[in-house]
């Protein structure tokens, strides 16, 4: 019974969201919006339960003095912080602390986090574009070519335009929807295994 | 007897005199052109000045239908314009929808639309099973409203039970269930089937054992997606199989969650994967933890993890954005072997630039019945290739069919 009662509310609520989609009624459509509002719900209680694991975690590791524990400080001191703030000085525009929070100290570093993505960008173009084979040396060249033709120096070398707009039109779309269509049947196959209960991996 | 002098003393008549005559009927009219100007709008209904004709500014051919394939509670209006505007665009301002429950009226204001408009969709608190009444008022410059050629009606609006422009996807979908329910009972008989090689798939045990050789934990990296993300799904199923390779070579795995939902489930499946390896005493909660709800410091974490920890396996399966190549180029820094997957095409290209194994397209869903080989999955399996190779069918006969203008073979499978 432990594992075939979450099979049926699987198997049901699979089969009702699938057919729900090709049913336009206003009644079909409140069934999925309640549905939808369930699942914030469970989100919401489940923040407690990450929240639970994320100090378990980082306690566990400042008493076992791990590698790196000294972030675990910063991490919870953060948290506390942040928390504390946003019940005393309040989550709207008057929250001083909150905001400062926000837009001082975590604003910049995600941003920084996400500059750096030009260098990696960078040194995995260099690995990937190195011409030890065949395909290499073609992908290369396309890369060159497409670099060429968004660049405004690229646009006035004859020909460049015409063919950047190809490669991206015609090769790379093609492969592009070849993935789509696989992807869609995949989702839909794997979707399927799990509303008919043939994959469930958490009823081992 | 007649006084006949009275006769001789009146005026004599004067003959008609043209210029005078002309005065006064132009007079007359001027007269008349301001007192109908001066009267209010309201007064003046569907006689309008210059406009010998009402018709001319009135639409026509109003239609009312109940909105096709939506929830209810709307109605679709169509009108032909009035001849005036085709005339002298600049003539009409637009148009005045008015709604009643019966033809007497009263009909109230349900919306406005500007001049060009044709159609117009009407939800304005519509009741379904209420039968209601419409027309369209030209509105003119300077507020001025036209007559009612006609009324439309009665319209009963209601939900459908069918959405018709879904029609093909429907029978595409009970056409794919069934075919996979049919190759799940043939593999059930014991027919063999080919699976072509993923190299990707095929070197996660290998990408495990080298953990357990070297000493190293796993990291399993489940990506941005919510548990109702298909990517997510594929994740999940990976990860029990990696769990019980995990717990049979009494290595260490490690997962990192950005959603709670996510790391609830993946403990589930960890603990699920090492109690039926039968090894449940090495199940540590912990190793499946949530990190955070923000893109890049979620990166931050996992980056951390990998130069601390130097995991020799990484996976990164489920769903990725731009994080992906941050993560992969980390994880190549410190030396790990990686095998990615994920359903976000932009974000392929760079793990195959980065990663040594990458499951492209479907491949990121075949992951659990390529390593277990069971009947009922590899049945799934091959109801994916039958499905592609239908689909590429379609394809080439559609490019045929719009070589030779058979537009009707297109349109079958046109979704709106």
């Amino acid at each position: 019974m432990q594992r075939l009662l979450p099979r049926i509310i699987t198997f049901v609520c699979g089969m009702f969201l699938a057919i729900q989609y090709f049913i336009p009624h206003k009644s079909s459509e409140k069934v999925y919006e309640t549905s939808i509002d369930w699942l914030i719900i469970v989100g919401v209680f489940a923040i407690v339960l990450g929240i639970l694991s994320l100090v378990t975690v980082n306690l566990e590791k400042i008493r076992r003095k791990s590698a790196g524990y000294r972030h675990a400080w910063v991490l919870l001191a953060g948290l506390v912080f942040m928390v504390v703030a946003g019940i005393v000085t309040g989550t709207g525009q008057d929250g001083l602390f909150l905001r400062l929070g926000y837009n001082a100290i975590l604003n910049p570093i995600t941003a920084t986090m996400f500059a750096l993505l030009a260098f990696y960008i960078a040194s995995a173009a260099y690995r990937a574009f190195r011409a030890r084979s065949v395909l290499a040396t073609i992908l290369l060249l396309s890369a060159i070519i497409v670099m060429l033709g968004r660049v405004p120096a690229g646009e006035v070398i004859p020909g460049i335009p015409w063919l950047t707009d190809w490669l991206i039109n015609v090769p790379n779309m093609a492969a592009k929807r070849a993935i789509t269509i696989g992807l869609g049947l995949g989702g839909s196959a794997t979707a399927l295994k799990i509303v008919l209960g043939i994959e469930a991996p958490h009823l081992r | 007897m007649t006084d006949r002098s009275n006769f001789r003393r009146q005026a004599p008549v004067r003959a008609v005199d043209p210029p005078r005559l002309f005065l006064l009927f132009a007079v007359h009219l001027v007269l008349a052109a301001v007192a109908v100007s001066a009267r209010p709008a309201s007064a003046q209904g569907s006689a309008l000045v210059g406009i010998p004709d009402s018709s001319a500014v009135e639409a026509q051919n109003l239609r009312a239908i109940d909105t096709p394939n939506d929830r209810g509670e709307s109605v679709n209006l169509s009108w032909e314009p009035a001849a005036i505007e085709a005339k002298d665009p600049a003539a009409v301002f637009g148009y005045v929808i008015e709604r009643a429950e019966s033809t007497d009226g009263p009909f109230r204001e349900v919306g406005r639309v500007v001049a060009g408009t044709r159609e117009f969709v009407e939800a304005d608190s519509l009741r379904d099973g209420v039968a209601y009444f419409y027309r369209v008022r030209t509105e003119r410059p300077g507020g001025v409203l036209s007559g009612v050629a006609a009324i439309a009606g009665p319209v009963i609006s209601k939900g459908q039970l069918f959405d018709k422009r879904k029609t093909v996807t429907c029978i595409a979908t009970v056409l794919f269930c069934l075919t996979v329910v049919w190759l799940i009972q043939h593999a059930r008989r014991g027919k063999a089937m080919y699976i072509r090689p993923i190299p990707g798939l095929s070197a996660v045990d290998e990408a495990i054992g080298r953990a357990t050789e070297m000493g190293r934990p796993i990291l399993f990296v489940p990506g941005l997606g919510g548990s109702s993300d298909v990517a997510t799904l594929a994740a999940f199923t990976l990860l029990g199989r990696v769990g019980l390779k995990t717990a049979e070579y009494q290595s260490s795995l490690i997962v990192p969650c950005y959603d709670p939902i996510v790391m609830t489930i993946a403990q589930e499946i960890v603990k699920s994967s090492y109690l039926g390896a039968g090894r449940p005493e090495m199940y540590r909660q912990d190793d499946v933890f949530f990190v955070t709800q923000d893109q890049f410091s979620y990166t931050a974490a996992v980056n951390g993890i990998m130069l601390r920890e130097r995991p020799a396996t990484n996976f990164y399966i489920g769903k990725f954005y731009a994080e992906s190549l941050v993560l992969a180029e980390t994880g190549n820094l410190a030396g790990s072997i990686q095998i990615a997957g994920t359903d976000e095409i932009t974000q392929i290209p760079f793990f195959v630039a980065a990663c040594d194994y990458t499951l492209i397209g479907e491949e990121l869903y075949a992951s659990s019945a390529y390593l277990s080989q069971e009947p009922p999955l590899l049945g799934t399996l091959k109801a994916q290739d039958y499905a592609k190779a239908v689909t590429v069918l379609v394809l080439i006969l559609g490019v045929i069919a719009a070589l030779l203008h058979h537009d009707w073979f297109v349109k079958l499978f046109l979704v709106e």
